[in-house]
């Protein structure tokens, strides 16, 4: 057995570790490029979300490198989502691929049969064994999104350009060819300290966007045309509405028990929106209320075109640019996306919130405060 | 109290229940009008580009009824059955329609949620009808009043009186004789149903003198049946209808081409359809014809590929003596 599965940001690093502490023989398929958007595209129903697509080009790479077995998680609905693995089951099975697929939906309460989904992934029977590696593939997680939010503050500051990309990417280059947790953790630990001690330039004038929207389009920089290097560059320190890791916490462990750590969120998102509506449309609504409450110069959704929950937030948000008086930039990419296009919006927005920012400045000078 | 049901979305499937309801209670019920060129107009105007053709008429509707009505009826559908969900945006529908259009009436926008269970059902009913009054026996005798008029469209609609607009046909679209032209047609209720957003689809049919089966004319338990047999459960409502006509068409075969309508952008029919395509290509020789449409499809496209279709299938029955053995097996009820 040699399991793939999709790419989403740094939920790879987590999977590798769980895996390989588990003993189990893996492809991590190749960082998502323009050649595996092209094979999901061709293979994929033209109107389907886009992170379908994306996940059908990761098998197939993988596939390549010898892969026989997908793992994915899955929900219950309301969104596509909970019908992907059997879309992509239809679809690889017209192309003659037969994959043994293994679903991990989140638990629900359900832990019997999610343990009997690892039981069946991993090499051992023993609960203990498997809830360590969990454990160790959960710190691990959280480890690679430290250096995310390292790398968030330091890109808009760092003096000599692009020293945070290169440490940022070797990390990703290299984290594939160490085994084990150990040898990941180091190679986290290192990172982020090389990455915190990049020398900054005091004088730049840091702005400050908040990421909001469909979560695999938040978390996978291919998906968002990298956007967060891109803001960076720009001299914006971003903050993200989700994270792989707290998507973790949330769905394995606190989901099942009835708990959240997002309840502030949706209280926040209260007045707009109330209820869960499928993706992650709710918390989009939330983050949005709380980055403009605590100041963010401004607010930039992302989504996947078509994508249902989104589409519900987008119609709400202009009301919260209004309410709060913060600008916002939606962005809705597909397979057609043009980087030309977008990085004119993406840079015309930075500039008027630049602008913005200075004019509040020299309001607060005149007006004597 | 004047009462405003917008002809949109869950409409087609529930009006009749919502209208005697609230009309047993005292309140005055206005529908909006059918779905014409200005609804549709100011709906896309009204609503994010990226919306979906019925929701965007839904919008238009509620724009229709804003300045007749004291309230509109915009419930919170986020589950019908067990299990199931209908579209992330029913679930979001009252927020879209608030934040869409300017200076909307109260919105009687109380939660339909049986995902878990059904036991909150007389909670929701005594909800909807505490906007008119707090007497629960009058609710509770408004409510029974109400489900047998609900039964009596549904059971027209399964004897094949089309609720064009959400008017029932005086005659069946499906005369079932043996050897007669039939057609499925499947997709979402408000699409189909909606003689200006479907283009006119049913009637151009009836004009090229075919018989029209439609989902619900099956019995919905025979279709639970077909999909309960999926690997996953299909959780979406109109999903599972759909999916368990399409496992029903394929096995029974006695039709002569399937023509699913779709809006663009719909993201439960860009798995339901797909994978309702997949099987049909697979399972059966049956000819099936995919329209998708949105505020800027043409007239005469669609046209021209319907009646391409019909030609197609009157050759097939021409050169393979393909008739149609109809049989009653699992219509009407
Ligand atoms: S949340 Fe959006 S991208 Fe994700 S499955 Fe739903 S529609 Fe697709
Ligand atoms: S099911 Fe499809 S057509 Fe209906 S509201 Fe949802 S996306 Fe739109």
């Amino acid at each position: 057995m040699k399991v793939t599965f999709p790419h989403m940001g740094n939920q790879y690093v987590a999977t590798k570790v769980l895996l390989e502490e588990l003993g189990v023989d893996i492809v991590i398929p190749p960082q998502c490029s323009n050649d595996t958007l092209d094979i999901g595209t061709k293979h994929s129903p033209e109107s389907i979300c886009l992170p379908l697509k994306v996940n059908i080009g990761n098998y197939i790479e993988s596939i390549r490198q010898g892969a026989d077995t997908i793992v994915i998680t899955g929900s219950c609905g309301p969104c596509r989502f909970g019908y992907y693995s059997i879309l992509q089951k239809e679809i690889l099975k017209s192309m003659g691929h037969q994959l043994d697929f293994i679903l991990l939906d989140p638990p629900q309460g359900d832990y019997d049969k999610f343990f009997k989904s690892v039981t069946k992934l991993a090499n051992t029977k023993n609960p203990y064994s498997i809830i360590k590696a969990l454990a160790k593939a959960t710190k691990a997680l959280y480890g690679v999104d430290e250096i995310d939010d390292a790398a968030f503050y330091k890109r808009p500051r760092e003096r000599v350009m692009g020293s945070t990309d290169q440490l940022y990417d070797s990390f990703h280059k290299e984290v594939r060819k160490v085994k084990g947790y150990r040898a990941v953790m180091d190679l986290v630990k290192e990172t982020k300290r090389k990455i915190n001690s990049i020398e900054e330039d005091p004088e730049r004038d840091v702005v400050k966007i908040g990421l909001i929207g469909e979560i695999y389009t938040i978390i996978e920089p291919f998906v968002n045309l990298d956007i967060e290097k891109k803001l960076g560059a720009l001299g914006v320190e971003i903050n993200k509405s989700l994270k792989i890791s707290r998507w973790l916490t949330e769905h394995l462990y606190l989901q099942p028990l009835k708990l959240s750590s997002e309840k502030e969120i949706w209280q926040a998102a209260k007045p707009y929106l109330g209820s869960m509506i499928g993706g992650h449309a709710r918390e989009t609504v939330g983050y949005a209320v709380k980055y403009a409450k605590e100041g963010y110069d401004g607010l930039i959704q992302v989504y996947p075109f078509t994508c249902m929950p989104e589409i519900v937030a987008q119609s709400i948000l202009p009301s919260v640019e209004k309410d709060y008086n913060i600008p916002y930039l939606c962005l809705i990419v597909d397979e057609m996306t043009g980087e030309a296009g977008l990085n004119t919006r993406i840079e015309a927005f930075v500039d008027l919130l630049r602008r913005r920012k200075e004019l509040k400045h020299n309001e607060k000078l005149l007006s004597g405060y | 109290m004047k009462i405003g049901i917008p002809r949109g979305l869950w409409f087609y499937d529930y009006y009749p229940l919502w209208k005697a309801f609230y009309e047993a209670l005292g309140a005055e019920v206005i529908l909006s009008s059918p779905t014409n060129k200005h609804i549709l107009d100011q709906g896309a105007k009204n609503t994010v580009d990226e919306a979906c053709l019925p929701v965007k008429i839904l919008h238009g509707h509620i724009i229709d009824l804003r300045d007749k009505v004291d309230y509109i009826f915009v419930p919170r559908m986020m589950s019908v059955y067990k299990g199931e969900y209908i579209c992330p945006k029913f679930c979001g529908l009252p927020e879209m329609v608030k934040y869409s259009i300017k200076n909307v009436p109260p919105m009687i926008d109380t939660v339909i949620n049986f995902n878990k269970s059904r036991k909150s059902l007389m909670t929701t009913i005594y909800e909807f009808g505490e906007y008119v009054t707090k007497d629960r026996k009058k609710i509770d005798s408004a409510y029974a009043e109400a489900l047998k008029k609900y039964k009596q469209y549904k059971q027209s609609i399964a004897e094949g009186r089309i609720p064009l607009n959400g008017e029932l046909m005086k005659e069946s679209c499906f005369n079932g004789k043996r050897g007669r032209k039939t057609i499925a047609l499947m997709g979402h209720s408000y699409l189909i149903y909606d003689n200006f957003g479907s283009m006119e689809i049913i009637n151009k049919l009836k004009a090229l003198n075919v018989d029209i089966l439609l989902p619900e004319m099956l019995d919905n338990g025979r279709l639970r049946d077909y999909s309960d047999t999926l690997e996953k459960r299909m959780f979406w409502s109109y999903g599972r209808r759909l999916m368990g006509t399409a496992m029903y068409l394929a096995e029974n075969k006695d039709i002569d081409g399937v023509i699913y309508v779709s809006s663009f952008g719909c993201g439960i029919d860009s798995i339901v359809e797909e994978l309702i395509e997949r099987r049909m290509r697979s399972e059966s020789d049956i000819p099936f014809l995919l329209i998708t449409l949105d505020e800027h499809t043409g007239e005469a496209g669609v046209n021209t590929r319907l009646e391409a279709f019909i030609d197609m299938i009157d050759w097939r029955r021409k050169n393979e003596g393909n008739l149609s053995p109809y049989g009653k097996s699992i219509c009407g009820n």
